[in-house]
């Protein structure tokens, strides 16, 4: 019973492509799986604007979306017709060609990455043998797709929001690469099938997660930072930062286009957060051996799920960043802790098992940690803050 | 050869193609876009994986972000209606050819050199991660230091100079 719900897409699967003739079997079902992906996520993006619209409503204390439905649930469905009814108007100046591509590209290359997650037991659509590499240059493919978009619409602020996103994601790019390397030399494999069933063990009732490592927690911290600045997230949404540039790259944007911008933005938030879930939270694993009664795909999407409620909340919790404080972070702290986290993670690989492994990585860490953060603040001359609060 | 070698041979040269005939420069960083993705879709037709997706990380994602930077920060942007040719094209086609045929050629002979493999060898990404920390060891490092250097002395050479008014 057990595996039956936790294999039950694959054996819906198998049974569905069953019907089917022996010529057509492999060809039907990789687009079955296809169509399934391009199916869940959206639904999943439908419900992350909702969550979104609503904790953040609740955070600065107003209601949210509430006229759609009962408590507001069908908002995200207005929204979704309202952009496929709206006209879509295209600057006179425009380059028409690019300006149409650009969204088409974004999403295509977003929807690329999902081919690899593994969601869950016997749950991956292509089982390579580099997937990591993979992912990480659809990844890279993103920028491209952002630069037409600015630069296609002929406008001042797409064309500086575009600027912006692009350098900020090449500087961002390169700590998230270095935090997974950190995954990939532990694991000893590209293959997210390989890191998953490498975490994929019980001690006590208690998983293997790379998280509980020191090198996984601040590689695992690290991660998430570049993360948000790759999709563009508070608090680094600098590109499209509203009290400056109207809407970033996406200003000359309308109707369906906008929306393929929202979704591209979206998505690639669900999948980047797949996969910090399959490098660092054990993927489909479950948290405790005694949960493993529950299906493996059941904890990848609750795993989504929590890390896009982290997304909302720091999104209604911290403020934007200047240019220069983004750049500074990622070059000044973010780049060297990940090189030394990858010096660490050597370390944890040949120090052995024992305790000794324990207490040298995570002094090496907290050490760099403090006098990093230390020199840091002293040459910026932070000292406490006094808050003044309005009467 | 496939159909899918030819489509993707074709998309690679009319990508090469546009990029040196279309006029706006931006478009022609585009094109070149095109043509790198058309080659990493040919190596990976070869099953060359790691090739594959290293030229689509680092051309697509690094190479024509830099180029198209590059454009953008220079006043190439906005070209005049007519193109922009170069007057010595002729001296850059023969010098393509001569490139061109050279390598054909020591293509073209590497058939008869190397012995003939009956079976596509399957090689993992592992094994090319111990040939590099391996055998390879020494060019990866060579190759690094010279990048290394390469990029102090671009730095030097935009640096502003002592007493030089910005």
């Amino acid at each position: 019973m057990v595996t039956t719900v936790d294999q039950i897409f694959v054996i819906l699967q198998h049974w569905f492509v069953g019907y089917l003739p022996a010529i057509l079997q492999p060809f039907a079902g990789v687009l079955l799986n296809v169509v399934a992906i391009v199916v869940t996520f959206p639904a999943l993006f439908a419900i992350a604007v909702l969550l979104e619209r609503k904790g953040l409503g609740r955070m600065q204390n107003r209601i949210g979306p509430n006229r759609v439905g009962p408590y507001g649930i069908l908002q995200p469905v207005a929204d979704g017709l309202k952009s496929l009814t709206k006209e879509d108007i295209v600057p006179f100046r425009a380059d028409g060609v690019v300006h149409f591509m650009a969204p088409v590209v974004l999403v295509v290359v977003v929807f690329m990455g999902f081919a690899v997650l593994p969601m869950g037991r016997n749950m991956t659509l292509v089982h390579m043998d580099s997937a990591l590499l993979f992912y990480f240059s659809m990844g890279a493919c993103t920028e491209l797709a952002i630069f037409m978009a600015g630069w296609a619409s002929r406008n001042k602020y797409s064309l500086l929001g575009a600027m912006r996103a692009v350098a900020q994601m090449i500087s961002y790019e390169v700590p998230l690469l270095m935090s997974s390397v950190a995954v990939v030399m532990i694991t000893g494999s590209l293959s997210l099938d390989k890191i998953v069933e490498a975490q994929n063990h019980y001690t006590w009732g208690l998983p293997h997660w790379y998280i509980f490592t020191p090198w996984g927690l601040l590689g695992f911290l690290m991660f998430a930072v570049a993360a948000t600045a790759e999709t563009n997230r508070s608090p680094f949404d600098l590109p499209e930062g509203e009290s400056e540039l109207v809407a970033g790259y996406f200003t000359e944007y309308s109707g369906f286009k906008f929306a393929e911008f929202f979704l591209g933005e979206y998505v690639g938030m669900l999948s980047i957060s797949g996969l910090g879930a399959t490098l660092f939270l054990g993927g489909w694993s479950a948290p405790l051996e005694i949960l493993g009664f529950m299906p493996s795909w059941f904890w990848f999407f609750a795993k989504i799920m929590l890390s896009i409620c982290v997304f909302i909340w720091l999104r209604g919790t911290l403020p934007r960043l200047r240019q220069d404080q983004l750049m500074n972070f990622a070059w000044k702290f973010v780049l060297p802790m990940t090189l030394l986290n990858l010096f660490v993670a050597g370390l944890w690989r040949f120090l052995g098992d024992g305790w000794v492994r324990w207490v040298v990585c995570s002094a090496i860490l907290v050490l760099a940690y403090v006098f990093v953060g230390r020199a840091e603040m002293h040459r910026k001359h932070y000292g406490p803050r006094s808050y003044r609060y309005a009467e | 050869m496939t159909i899918v070698f030819w489509v993707l041979a074709v998309t690679t040269i009319s990508g090469g193609l546009a990029a040196v005939l279309l006029k706006n420069t931006v478009h022609c960083a585009l094109a070149v876009t095109g043509a790198f993705a058309g080659l990493a879709l040919l190596f990976l037709q070869l099953d060359a994986q790691f090739a594959g997706f290293a030229q689509i990380l680092v051309y697509i994602g690094a190479v024509a972000i830099l180029v198209v930077f590059a454009i953008l920060l220079t006043r190439g942007s906005e070209t005049p209606e007519s193109g922009v040719f170069s007057r010595t094209w002729f001296a850059g086609l023969c010098i393509a050819a001569g490139v061109f045929a050279v390598m054909a050629w020591a293509i073209l002979n590497s058939v008869s050199a190397l012995p003939h493999e009956t079976v596509a060898p399957d090689v993992s990404v592992l094994q090319i991660g111990n040939a590099l920390m391996g055998r390879y060891v020494l060019p990866l490092e060579i190759v690094a230091l010279l990048l290394t250097a390469a990029m102090i002395g671009a730095v030097i050479v935009a640096m502003h100079e002592k007493g030089d008014v910005k």
